[in-house]
Protein backbone atom coordinates (compact mmCIF):
# COMPACT_ATOMS: atom_id res chain seq x y z
CA UNK A 1 0.00 0.00 0.00
CA UNK A 2 1.29 3.43 -0.91
CA UNK A 3 1.74 5.79 2.03
CA UNK A 4 -0.66 8.75 2.23
CA UNK A 5 2.13 11.11 3.16
CA UNK A 6 5.65 10.47 2.01
CA UNK A 7 8.53 12.82 2.80
CA UNK A 8 12.03 12.20 1.44
CA UNK A 9 15.05 14.13 2.79
CA UNK A 10 12.87 17.17 3.39
CA UNK A 11 14.71 20.42 4.14
CA UNK A 12 13.40 23.85 4.98
CA UNK A 13 15.45 26.95 5.73
CA UNK A 14 13.69 30.21 6.57
CA UNK A 15 15.42 33.41 5.56
CA UNK A 16 15.01 35.93 8.34
CA UNK A 17 16.59 39.28 9.13
CA UNK A 18 18.83 37.51 11.65
CA UNK A 19 20.14 35.13 9.00
CA UNK A 20 18.88 31.71 7.89
CA UNK A 21 16.98 29.46 10.30
CA UNK A 22 17.25 25.74 9.62
CA UNK A 23 13.74 24.63 10.56
CA UNK A 24 13.67 21.16 8.99
CA UNK A 25 16.64 18.98 8.19
CA UNK A 26 16.61 15.68 6.31
CA UNK A 27 13.11 14.59 7.27
CA UNK A 28 12.18 11.21 5.87
CA UNK A 29 8.80 9.90 6.97
CA UNK A 30 6.02 7.74 5.54
CA UNK A 31 2.52 7.81 6.99
CA UNK A 32 0.02 5.13 5.96
CA UNK A 33 -3.70 5.46 5.57
CA UNK A 34 -5.61 5.25 8.84
CA UNK A 35 -2.59 5.88 11.05
CA UNK A 36 -2.62 8.27 13.98
CA UNK A 37 0.85 9.80 14.01
CA UNK A 38 1.97 12.28 16.63
CA UNK A 39 4.84 14.69 16.11
CA UNK A 40 6.35 15.48 19.50
CA UNK A 41 9.29 17.63 20.51
CA UNK A 42 10.34 20.81 22.28
CA UNK A 43 9.52 24.19 20.75
CA UNK A 44 11.69 24.99 17.75
CA UNK A 45 11.98 21.36 16.65
CA UNK A 46 9.99 22.02 13.48
CA UNK A 47 6.96 19.86 14.29
CA UNK A 48 4.50 22.60 13.37
CA UNK A 49 6.60 23.52 10.33
CA UNK A 50 6.48 19.91 9.12
CA UNK A 51 2.69 19.91 9.49
CA UNK A 52 2.49 23.20 7.61
CA UNK A 53 4.63 21.78 4.80
CA UNK A 54 2.22 18.84 4.49
CA UNK A 55 -0.64 21.36 4.36
CA UNK A 56 1.14 23.51 1.73
CA UNK A 57 1.28 26.46 4.12
CA UNK A 58 5.11 26.44 3.88
CA UNK A 59 7.32 25.55 0.93
CA UNK A 60 10.25 23.15 1.54
CA UNK A 61 13.64 24.28 0.27
CA UNK A 62 14.91 20.77 -0.38
CA UNK A 63 13.86 17.13 -0.70
CA UNK A 64 10.48 15.94 -1.84
CA UNK A 65 7.09 15.34 -0.33
CA UNK A 66 3.88 13.83 -1.65
CA UNK A 67 0.41 13.87 -0.16
CA UNK A 68 -2.07 11.36 -1.58
CA UNK A 69 0.46 10.82 -4.38
CA UNK A 70 0.25 14.52 -5.34
CA UNK A 71 2.25 17.59 -4.46
CA UNK A 72 1.01 19.28 -1.27
CA UNK A 73 -0.37 22.13 -3.39
CA UNK A 74 -2.46 19.80 -5.55
CA UNK A 75 -3.59 17.99 -2.41
CA UNK A 76 -4.65 21.29 -0.87
CA UNK A 77 -6.55 22.27 -4.01
CA UNK A 78 -8.24 18.83 -3.96
CA UNK A 79 -9.11 19.52 -0.29
CA UNK A 80 -7.39 16.36 0.85
CA UNK A 81 -7.13 17.42 4.48
CA UNK A 82 -8.82 19.32 7.27
CA UNK A 83 -6.53 21.51 9.35
CA UNK A 84 -7.10 22.25 13.03
CA UNK A 85 -5.06 25.10 14.47
CA UNK A 86 -3.88 25.65 18.01
CA UNK A 87 -6.55 28.31 18.41
CA UNK A 88 -10.09 27.61 17.30
CA UNK A 89 -9.80 30.48 14.76
CA UNK A 90 -13.57 30.82 14.46
CA UNK A 91 -14.79 33.95 12.70
CA UNK A 92 -16.30 36.08 15.48
CA UNK A 93 -19.02 37.49 13.22
CA UNK A 94 -20.37 34.06 12.27
CA UNK A 95 -22.53 31.81 14.40
CA UNK A 96 -21.17 28.36 15.25
CA UNK A 97 -23.26 26.75 12.51
CA UNK A 98 -22.12 29.36 9.97
CA UNK A 99 -18.50 28.87 11.02
CA UNK A 100 -18.76 25.15 10.38
CA UNK A 101 -20.41 25.89 7.03
CA UNK A 102 -17.57 28.25 6.00
CA UNK A 103 -15.36 25.72 4.15
CA UNK A 104 -18.48 24.28 2.50
CA UNK A 105 -19.44 27.74 1.23
CA UNK A 106 -15.94 28.18 -0.14
CA UNK A 107 -16.21 24.80 -1.87
CA UNK A 108 -19.52 25.83 -3.41
CA UNK A 109 -21.61 23.09 -1.80
CA UNK A 110 -25.39 23.57 -2.06
CA UNK A 111 -27.26 24.96 0.93
CA UNK A 112 -29.25 21.79 1.67
CA UNK A 113 -26.13 19.61 1.70
CA UNK A 114 -24.38 22.24 3.82
CA UNK A 115 -27.14 22.15 6.41
CA UNK A 116 -26.97 18.33 6.61
CA UNK A 117 -23.21 18.28 7.04
CA UNK A 118 -23.27 21.05 9.64
CA UNK A 119 -25.90 19.18 11.63
CA UNK A 120 -24.05 15.85 11.41
CA UNK A 121 -20.71 17.27 12.43
CA UNK A 122 -22.13 19.33 15.27
CA UNK A 123 -23.69 16.13 16.61
CA UNK A 124 -20.35 14.35 16.20
CA UNK A 125 -18.53 16.83 18.45
CA UNK A 126 -21.46 17.09 20.85
CA UNK A 127 -22.42 20.70 20.14
CA UNK A 128 -26.12 20.32 19.35
CA UNK A 129 -28.14 23.31 20.49
CA UNK A 130 -25.33 25.82 20.01
CA UNK A 131 -25.95 26.44 16.29
CA UNK A 132 -26.95 30.06 16.68
CA UNK A 133 -24.47 31.05 19.37
CA UNK A 134 -21.55 33.28 18.53
CA UNK A 135 -18.02 32.01 19.34
CA UNK A 136 -17.54 34.29 22.36
CA UNK A 137 -20.57 32.70 23.99
CA UNK A 138 -18.79 29.31 24.08
CA UNK A 139 -16.01 28.04 26.33
CA UNK A 140 -12.53 27.43 24.92
CA UNK A 141 -13.09 23.67 24.75
CA UNK A 142 -16.39 24.08 22.93
CA UNK A 143 -14.80 26.51 20.48
CA UNK A 144 -12.06 23.99 19.72
CA UNK A 145 -14.70 21.27 19.22
CA UNK A 146 -16.47 23.59 16.78
CA UNK A 147 -13.21 24.05 14.90
CA UNK A 148 -12.78 20.26 14.70
CA UNK A 149 -16.35 19.97 13.38
CA UNK A 150 -15.44 22.63 10.82
CA UNK A 151 -12.41 20.62 9.68
CA UNK A 152 -14.49 17.43 9.51
CA UNK A 153 -17.30 19.04 7.52
CA UNK A 154 -15.01 19.07 4.49
CA UNK A 155 -15.07 15.24 4.77
CA UNK A 156 -11.33 14.94 4.35
CA UNK A 157 -9.48 11.62 4.49
CA UNK A 158 -6.84 13.26 6.59
CA UNK A 159 -6.82 15.51 9.66
CA UNK A 160 -3.82 17.72 10.36
CA UNK A 161 -3.94 18.95 13.95
CA UNK A 162 -1.51 21.50 15.32
CA UNK A 163 -1.56 21.31 19.14
CA UNK A 164 -5.35 21.60 19.04
CA UNK A 165 -5.75 21.12 22.79
CA UNK A 166 -2.60 22.98 23.86
CA UNK A 167 -4.47 26.02 25.15
CA UNK A 168 -7.02 24.03 27.17
CA UNK A 169 -6.98 22.89 30.78
CA UNK A 170 -6.21 19.27 31.62
CA UNK A 171 -9.77 18.15 32.38
CA UNK A 172 -11.13 19.45 29.10
CA UNK A 173 -8.09 18.09 27.30
CA UNK A 174 -8.66 14.56 28.67
CA UNK A 175 -12.26 14.69 27.59
CA UNK A 176 -11.44 15.90 24.09
CA UNK A 177 -8.64 13.33 23.77
CA UNK A 178 -11.00 10.43 24.37
CA UNK A 179 -13.58 12.01 22.05
CA UNK A 180 -10.97 12.39 19.35
CA UNK A 181 -9.94 8.77 19.75
CA UNK A 182 -13.54 7.60 19.37
CA UNK A 183 -13.90 9.82 16.33
CA UNK A 184 -10.77 8.39 14.80
CA UNK A 185 -11.89 4.80 15.46
CA UNK A 186 -15.28 5.56 13.90
CA UNK A 187 -14.09 7.43 10.80
CA UNK A 188 -10.76 5.68 10.10
CA UNK A 189 -9.17 8.95 9.05
CA UNK A 190 -5.43 9.47 8.87
CA UNK A 191 -4.42 11.89 11.63
CA UNK A 192 -1.18 13.82 11.97
CA UNK A 193 -1.13 15.39 15.40
CA UNK A 194 1.38 17.90 16.75
CA UNK A 195 1.78 18.01 20.52
CA UNK A 196 4.32 18.64 23.24
CA UNK A 197 2.52 16.48 25.78
CA UNK A 198 3.93 12.97 26.22
CA UNK A 199 0.78 11.41 27.76
CA UNK A 200 -1.35 12.92 25.03
CA UNK A 201 0.91 11.53 22.30
CA UNK A 202 1.07 8.03 23.83
CA UNK A 203 -2.64 7.95 24.56
CA UNK A 204 -3.70 8.91 21.04
CA UNK A 205 -1.12 7.60 18.61
CA UNK A 206 -0.30 4.47 16.68
CA UNK A 207 3.16 5.92 16.04
CA UNK A 208 5.08 8.73 17.72
CA UNK A 209 7.68 10.77 15.85
CA UNK A 210 10.14 12.27 18.33
CA UNK A 211 11.77 15.41 16.96
CA UNK A 212 14.70 17.47 18.19
CA UNK A 213 15.56 21.10 17.59
CA UNK A 214 18.19 23.22 15.81
CA UNK A 215 18.03 22.02 13.13
CA UNK A 216 14.59 20.40 13.38
CA UNK A 217 14.98 16.70 12.62
CA UNK A 218 13.52 13.30 13.46
CA UNK A 219 15.26 11.70 16.43
CA UNK A 220 13.34 8.46 16.53
CA UNK A 221 10.01 6.90 15.64
CA UNK A 222 8.30 4.89 18.36
CA UNK A 223 5.51 2.37 17.74
CA UNK A 224 2.62 2.65 20.09
CA UNK A 225 0.57 -0.57 19.94
CA UNK A 226 -1.92 -0.06 22.72
CA UNK A 227 -4.80 -1.36 20.63
CA UNK A 228 -7.91 0.41 19.44
CA UNK A 229 -9.82 0.44 22.73
CA UNK A 230 -8.17 2.93 25.04
CA UNK A 231 -10.01 4.02 28.17
CA UNK A 232 -8.51 7.02 29.94
CA UNK A 233 -7.05 4.91 32.77
CA UNK A 234 -4.91 3.00 30.29
CA UNK A 235 -2.47 5.77 31.13
CA UNK A 236 -1.63 4.06 34.41
CA UNK A 237 -0.77 0.66 32.85
CA UNK A 238 2.88 -0.51 32.63
CA UNK A 239 2.69 -0.74 28.80
CA UNK A 240 1.63 2.88 28.58
CA UNK A 241 4.29 4.03 31.03
CA UNK A 242 6.98 2.06 29.18
CA UNK A 243 6.20 3.82 25.91
CA UNK A 244 5.99 7.18 27.68
CA UNK A 245 9.42 6.49 29.19
CA UNK A 246 10.82 5.66 25.75
CA UNK A 247 9.45 8.94 24.35
CA UNK A 248 10.87 10.89 27.28
CA UNK A 249 14.30 9.28 26.78
CA UNK A 250 14.16 10.14 23.09
CA UNK A 251 13.31 13.77 23.87
CA UNK A 252 16.13 14.00 26.39
CA UNK A 253 18.71 12.56 23.98
CA UNK A 254 17.55 14.84 21.22
CA UNK A 255 17.87 17.82 23.48
CA UNK A 256 21.36 17.00 24.86
CA UNK A 257 22.70 17.33 21.30
CA UNK A 258 23.04 21.07 21.84
CA UNK A 259 25.49 20.56 24.68
CA UNK B 1 -31.95 52.77 36.26
CA UNK B 2 -31.19 53.05 32.55
CA UNK B 3 -32.54 56.62 32.48
CA UNK B 4 -30.58 57.51 35.61
CA UNK B 5 -27.36 56.30 34.06
CA UNK B 6 -28.10 58.17 30.84
CA UNK B 7 -28.64 61.40 32.77
CA UNK B 8 -25.54 60.87 34.87
CA UNK B 9 -23.16 59.63 32.14
CA UNK B 10 -24.31 61.65 29.14
CA UNK B 11 -26.67 64.50 29.87
CA UNK B 12 -24.87 65.90 32.92
CA UNK B 13 -21.37 66.28 31.44
CA UNK B 14 -22.62 67.52 28.06
CA UNK B 15 -25.10 69.87 29.73
CA UNK B 16 -22.39 71.31 31.98
CA UNK B 17 -20.15 72.12 29.04
CA UNK B 18 -23.10 73.62 27.16
CA UNK B 19 -23.89 75.83 30.15
CA UNK B 20 -20.29 77.04 30.34
CA UNK B 21 -20.26 77.79 26.61
CA UNK B 22 -23.54 79.73 26.77
CA UNK B 23 -22.33 81.76 29.78
CA UNK B 24 -19.00 82.55 28.10
CA UNK B 25 -20.90 83.44 24.94
CA UNK B 26 -23.10 85.95 26.82
CA UNK B 27 -20.06 87.52 28.45
CA UNK B 28 -18.33 87.75 25.07
CA UNK B 29 -21.47 89.20 23.45
CA UNK B 30 -21.65 91.90 26.10
CA UNK B 31 -17.95 92.73 25.87
CA UNK B 32 -17.89 92.88 22.08
CA UNK B 33 -21.15 94.74 21.56
CA UNK B 34 -20.61 97.31 24.36
CA UNK B 35 -18.28 99.75 22.47
CA UNK B 36 -20.74 100.11 19.57
CA UNK B 37 -23.65 100.50 21.98
CA UNK B 38 -21.81 103.21 23.96
CA UNK B 39 -21.10 105.05 20.72
CA UNK B 40 -24.74 104.87 19.62
CA UNK B 41 -26.01 106.03 22.99
CA UNK B 42 -23.61 108.97 23.08
CA UNK B 43 -24.73 110.14 19.65
CA UNK B 44 -28.37 109.78 20.58
CA UNK B 45 -27.63 111.64 23.81
CA UNK B 46 -29.13 109.01 26.11
CA UNK B 47 -27.62 107.71 29.32
CA UNK B 48 -29.12 104.30 30.03
CA UNK B 49 -28.88 102.57 33.40
CA UNK B 50 -26.49 99.63 33.43
CA UNK B 51 -29.33 97.08 33.22
CA UNK B 52 -30.88 98.93 30.26
CA UNK B 53 -27.44 99.04 28.67
CA UNK B 54 -27.00 95.29 29.18
CA UNK B 55 -30.32 94.59 27.47
CA UNK B 56 -29.38 96.88 24.56
CA UNK B 57 -26.08 95.05 23.94
CA UNK B 58 -28.08 91.86 23.61
CA UNK B 59 -30.63 93.16 21.15
CA UNK B 60 -28.75 94.98 18.41
CA UNK B 61 -30.04 94.23 14.89
CA UNK B 62 -26.50 93.72 13.53
CA UNK B 63 -24.38 92.91 16.57
CA UNK B 64 -20.65 92.26 16.37
CA UNK B 65 -21.35 89.14 18.38
CA UNK B 66 -24.97 87.99 18.49
CA UNK B 67 -26.24 86.76 21.84
CA UNK B 68 -27.36 83.11 22.08
CA UNK B 69 -31.05 83.97 22.41
CA UNK B 70 -30.89 86.11 19.24
CA UNK B 71 -29.47 83.15 17.34
CA UNK B 72 -32.05 80.80 18.79
CA UNK B 73 -34.82 83.25 17.90
CA UNK B 74 -33.48 83.52 14.33
CA UNK B 75 -33.25 79.72 14.06
CA UNK B 76 -36.79 79.37 15.35
CA UNK B 77 -38.14 81.98 12.96
CA UNK B 78 -36.34 80.55 9.93
CA UNK B 79 -37.18 76.92 10.54
CA UNK B 80 -40.56 76.71 12.22
CA UNK B 81 -42.45 79.83 11.17
CA UNK B 82 -41.75 79.70 7.44
CA UNK B 83 -42.62 77.01 4.91
CA UNK B 84 -39.74 74.54 4.72
CA UNK B 85 -39.46 74.95 0.92
CA UNK B 86 -39.36 78.76 0.97
CA UNK B 87 -36.02 80.38 0.27
CA UNK B 88 -36.00 81.96 3.72
CA UNK B 89 -36.19 78.63 5.48
CA UNK B 90 -33.03 77.15 6.93
CA UNK B 91 -34.61 73.75 6.41
CA UNK B 92 -34.60 74.42 2.67
CA UNK B 93 -30.95 75.50 2.71
CA UNK B 94 -29.96 72.63 4.97
CA UNK B 95 -31.67 70.24 2.56
CA UNK B 96 -29.73 71.68 -0.41
CA UNK B 97 -26.47 71.19 1.47
CA UNK B 98 -27.53 67.78 2.79
CA UNK B 99 -28.32 66.44 -0.67
CA UNK B 100 -24.87 67.44 -1.93
CA UNK B 101 -23.31 66.02 1.25
CA UNK B 102 -25.05 62.66 0.94
CA UNK B 103 -24.35 62.17 -2.76
CA UNK B 104 -20.73 63.22 -2.25
CA UNK B 105 -20.45 60.94 0.77
CA UNK B 106 -21.88 57.99 -1.15
CA UNK B 107 -19.46 58.52 -4.03
CA UNK B 108 -16.54 59.15 -1.68
CA UNK B 109 -17.23 56.02 0.36
CA UNK B 110 -17.54 53.88 -2.75
CA UNK B 111 -14.34 55.37 -4.17
CA UNK B 112 -12.51 54.92 -0.86
CA UNK B 113 -13.53 51.26 -0.60
CA UNK B 114 -12.51 50.58 -4.20
CA UNK B 115 -9.13 52.24 -3.68
CA UNK B 116 -8.58 50.26 -0.49
CA UNK B 117 -9.45 46.95 -2.17
CA UNK B 118 -7.03 47.84 -4.96
CA UNK B 119 -4.25 48.80 -2.57
CA UNK B 120 -4.64 45.64 -0.51
CA UNK B 121 -4.57 43.32 -3.52
CA UNK B 122 -2.15 44.99 -5.93
CA UNK B 123 1.33 45.62 -4.48
CA UNK B 124 2.14 48.12 -7.26
CA UNK B 125 -0.86 50.23 -6.24
CA UNK B 126 0.20 50.02 -2.61
CA UNK B 127 3.54 51.58 -3.44
CA UNK B 128 2.43 54.08 -6.07
CA UNK B 129 -1.00 55.22 -4.94
CA UNK B 130 -0.84 55.90 -1.23
CA UNK B 131 1.62 58.85 -1.36
CA UNK B 132 -0.61 60.56 -3.95
CA UNK B 133 -3.70 60.01 -1.86
CA UNK B 134 -2.01 61.59 1.13
CA UNK B 135 -0.69 64.45 -1.03
CA UNK B 136 -4.23 65.07 -2.33
CA UNK B 137 -5.35 65.93 1.19
CA UNK B 138 -2.60 68.47 1.79
CA UNK B 139 -4.09 70.82 -0.82
CA UNK B 140 -6.34 73.34 0.96
CA UNK B 141 -9.91 72.59 -0.07
CA UNK B 142 -10.69 76.31 -0.07
CA UNK B 143 -8.15 76.74 -2.88
CA UNK B 144 -9.26 73.84 -5.02
CA UNK B 145 -13.04 74.16 -4.57
CA UNK B 146 -13.48 77.29 -6.77
CA UNK B 147 -11.33 75.69 -9.46
CA UNK B 148 -13.50 72.58 -9.52
CA UNK B 149 -16.67 74.69 -9.68
CA UNK B 150 -15.34 76.92 -12.47
CA UNK B 151 -13.85 74.07 -14.50
CA UNK B 152 -17.02 72.00 -14.29
CA UNK B 153 -19.29 74.91 -15.12
CA UNK B 154 -17.11 75.57 -18.18
CA UNK B 155 -18.10 72.14 -19.49
CA UNK B 156 -21.71 72.72 -18.51
CA UNK B 157 -21.89 70.87 -15.21
CA UNK B 158 -23.50 72.97 -12.50
CA UNK B 159 -25.76 72.51 -9.52
CA UNK B 160 -25.49 69.55 -7.20
CA UNK B 161 -22.70 67.57 -8.85
CA UNK B 162 -19.76 69.98 -8.47
CA UNK B 163 -20.50 70.40 -4.75
CA UNK B 164 -20.91 66.65 -4.35
CA UNK B 165 -17.55 66.13 -6.04
CA UNK B 166 -15.85 68.38 -3.49
CA UNK B 167 -17.49 66.30 -0.77
CA UNK B 168 -16.23 63.17 -2.53
CA UNK B 169 -12.73 64.63 -2.63
CA UNK B 170 -12.76 65.13 1.14
CA UNK B 171 -14.57 61.94 2.15
CA UNK B 172 -12.84 59.25 0.09
CA UNK B 173 -9.61 59.74 2.03
CA UNK B 174 -10.62 58.62 5.55
CA UNK B 175 -12.55 55.69 4.05
CA UNK B 176 -9.60 54.60 1.89
CA UNK B 177 -7.10 54.80 4.75
CA UNK B 178 -9.47 53.16 7.26
CA UNK B 179 -10.44 50.37 4.86
CA UNK B 180 -6.82 49.57 3.94
CA UNK B 181 -6.25 49.03 7.63
CA UNK B 182 -9.52 47.12 8.03
CA UNK B 183 -8.98 44.82 5.03
CA UNK B 184 -5.54 44.00 6.39
CA UNK B 185 -6.83 43.40 9.92
CA UNK B 186 -7.56 39.62 9.71
CA UNK B 187 -4.89 37.68 11.56
CA UNK B 188 -2.53 35.29 9.85
CA UNK B 189 -4.39 32.35 11.39
CA UNK B 190 -7.63 33.25 9.61
CA UNK B 191 -5.79 33.84 6.33
CA UNK B 192 -4.05 30.45 6.69
CA UNK B 193 -7.43 28.88 7.36
CA UNK B 194 -8.84 30.28 4.11
CA UNK B 195 -5.74 29.00 2.34
CA UNK B 196 -6.30 25.45 3.64
CA UNK B 197 -9.74 25.68 2.01
CA UNK B 198 -8.05 26.80 -1.23
CA UNK B 199 -10.25 29.89 -1.15
CA UNK B 200 -9.59 32.30 -4.02
CA UNK B 201 -8.96 36.02 -3.53
CA UNK B 202 -12.57 37.01 -4.09
CA UNK B 203 -13.79 34.49 -1.51
CA UNK B 204 -11.16 35.61 1.00
CA UNK B 205 -12.14 39.23 0.40
CA UNK B 206 -15.83 38.56 0.70
CA UNK B 207 -15.91 36.08 3.56
CA UNK B 208 -12.95 37.28 5.64
CA UNK B 209 -11.49 40.68 4.78
CA UNK B 210 -14.72 42.62 4.36
CA UNK B 211 -16.48 41.30 7.50
CA UNK B 212 -13.28 41.91 9.48
CA UNK B 213 -13.13 45.50 8.22
CA UNK B 214 -16.67 46.48 9.25
CA UNK B 215 -15.71 48.24 12.52
CA UNK B 216 -13.02 50.20 10.63
CA UNK B 217 -15.58 51.00 7.93
CA UNK B 218 -18.01 52.68 10.31
CA UNK B 219 -15.30 54.57 12.20
CA UNK B 220 -13.92 56.02 8.97
CA UNK B 221 -17.42 56.77 7.67
CA UNK B 222 -18.05 58.91 10.75
CA UNK B 223 -15.05 61.06 9.84
CA UNK B 224 -15.99 60.98 6.15
CA UNK B 225 -19.56 62.17 6.56
CA UNK B 226 -18.46 65.17 8.64
CA UNK B 227 -15.82 65.95 6.00
CA UNK B 228 -18.49 65.62 3.30
CA UNK B 229 -20.61 68.29 4.97
CA UNK B 230 -17.64 70.65 5.16
CA UNK B 231 -16.95 69.95 1.50
CA UNK B 232 -20.52 70.71 0.48
CA UNK B 233 -20.56 73.98 2.47
CA UNK B 234 -17.22 75.08 1.03
CA UNK B 235 -18.48 74.09 -2.43
CA UNK B 236 -21.43 76.46 -2.02
CA UNK B 237 -19.25 79.50 -1.33
CA UNK B 238 -18.01 80.17 -4.89
CA UNK B 239 -21.32 79.39 -6.60
CA UNK B 240 -22.56 82.92 -6.05
CA UNK B 241 -24.50 82.10 -2.92
CA UNK B 242 -27.64 80.71 -4.52
CA UNK B 243 -28.76 78.18 -1.95
CA UNK B 244 -27.44 76.06 0.88
CA UNK B 245 -25.88 76.59 4.28
CA UNK B 246 -22.70 77.88 2.65
CA UNK B 247 -24.65 80.50 0.70
CA UNK B 248 -26.38 81.65 3.90
CA UNK B 249 -22.93 82.10 5.49
CA UNK B 250 -21.71 84.09 2.51
CA UNK B 251 -24.86 86.22 2.22
CA UNK B 252 -24.71 86.88 5.94
CA UNK B 253 -21.17 88.18 5.68
CA UNK B 254 -22.01 90.34 2.60
CA UNK B 255 -24.76 92.14 4.48
CA UNK B 256 -23.22 91.97 7.98
CA UNK B 257 -26.13 89.80 9.12
CA UNK B 258 -24.16 88.25 11.96
CA UNK B 259 -27.23 86.64 13.47
CA UNK B 260 -27.92 84.89 10.16
CA UNK B 261 -24.32 83.66 10.02
CA UNK B 262 -24.51 82.17 13.45
CA UNK B 263 -27.92 80.63 12.80
CA UNK B 264 -26.57 79.05 9.62
CA UNK B 265 -23.54 77.77 11.52
CA UNK B 266 -25.73 76.21 14.19
CA UNK B 267 -27.97 74.68 11.53
CA UNK B 268 -24.88 73.19 9.88
CA UNK B 269 -23.71 71.77 13.21
CA UNK B 270 -27.10 70.21 13.87
CA UNK B 271 -27.01 68.54 10.45
CA UNK B 272 -23.46 67.29 11.19
CA UNK B 273 -24.46 65.88 14.57
CA UNK B 274 -27.47 64.15 13.03
CA UNK B 275 -25.37 62.63 10.26
CA UNK B 276 -22.61 61.37 12.55
CA UNK B 277 -25.20 59.98 14.97
CA UNK B 278 -26.94 58.21 12.12
CA UNK B 279 -23.70 56.56 10.98
CA UNK B 280 -22.95 55.63 14.58
CA UNK B 281 -26.37 54.02 15.05
CA UNK B 282 -26.03 52.12 11.77
CA UNK B 283 -22.63 50.89 12.97
CA UNK B 284 -24.04 49.70 16.29
CA UNK B 285 -26.89 47.94 14.54
CA UNK B 286 -24.58 46.14 12.11
CA UNK B 287 -22.13 45.23 14.89
CA UNK B 288 -24.92 43.74 16.96
CA UNK B 289 -26.10 41.73 13.97
CA UNK B 290 -22.54 40.47 13.52
CA UNK B 291 -22.47 39.04 17.02
CA UNK B 292 -20.42 41.70 18.76
CA UNK B 293 -20.24 41.13 22.50
CA UNK B 294 -22.86 43.21 24.28
CA UNK B 295 -21.28 45.62 26.78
Amino acid sequence: MNPVISAQNLDLTFTTNDGPVHALSDITLDIDKGEFVSLIGPSGCGKTTLLRVIADLEQPTGGSISVNGMTPEQARIHRAYGYVFQQAALFPWRTIADNIALPLEVMGIAAAERATRVRDNMALVDLMGFENKFPWQLSGGMQQRASIARALSVQPDMLLMDEPFGALDEIVRDHLNSQLLKLWAKTQKTVVFVTHSIPEAVYLSTRIVVMSPRPGRIHSIIDCNLGADRPLDIRETPEFLAIAHQVREGLREGHSYEG
Amino acid sequence: MQVGRFVHDRLLPIGTILLVIVLAWYVAAYAMNAPFQRDTDRRAGVTPTSSEFLVKTMSQPKPTMPAPHQVVENLWKNTLTVKPWSKRSLVYHAWITLSATLSGFAMGTALGVLIAIGIVHIPALDRSFLPWIIASQTIPILAIAPMIIVLLSAIGITGLLPKALISTYLSFFPVAVGMVKGLRSPDVLHLDLMRTYSANKVQTLWKLRIPASVPFFFTSMKVAIAASLIGAIVGELPTGAVAGIGSKLLAGSYYSQTIDIFAALIAGSIVAILLVTLVDLAGRFVNARMGARQP
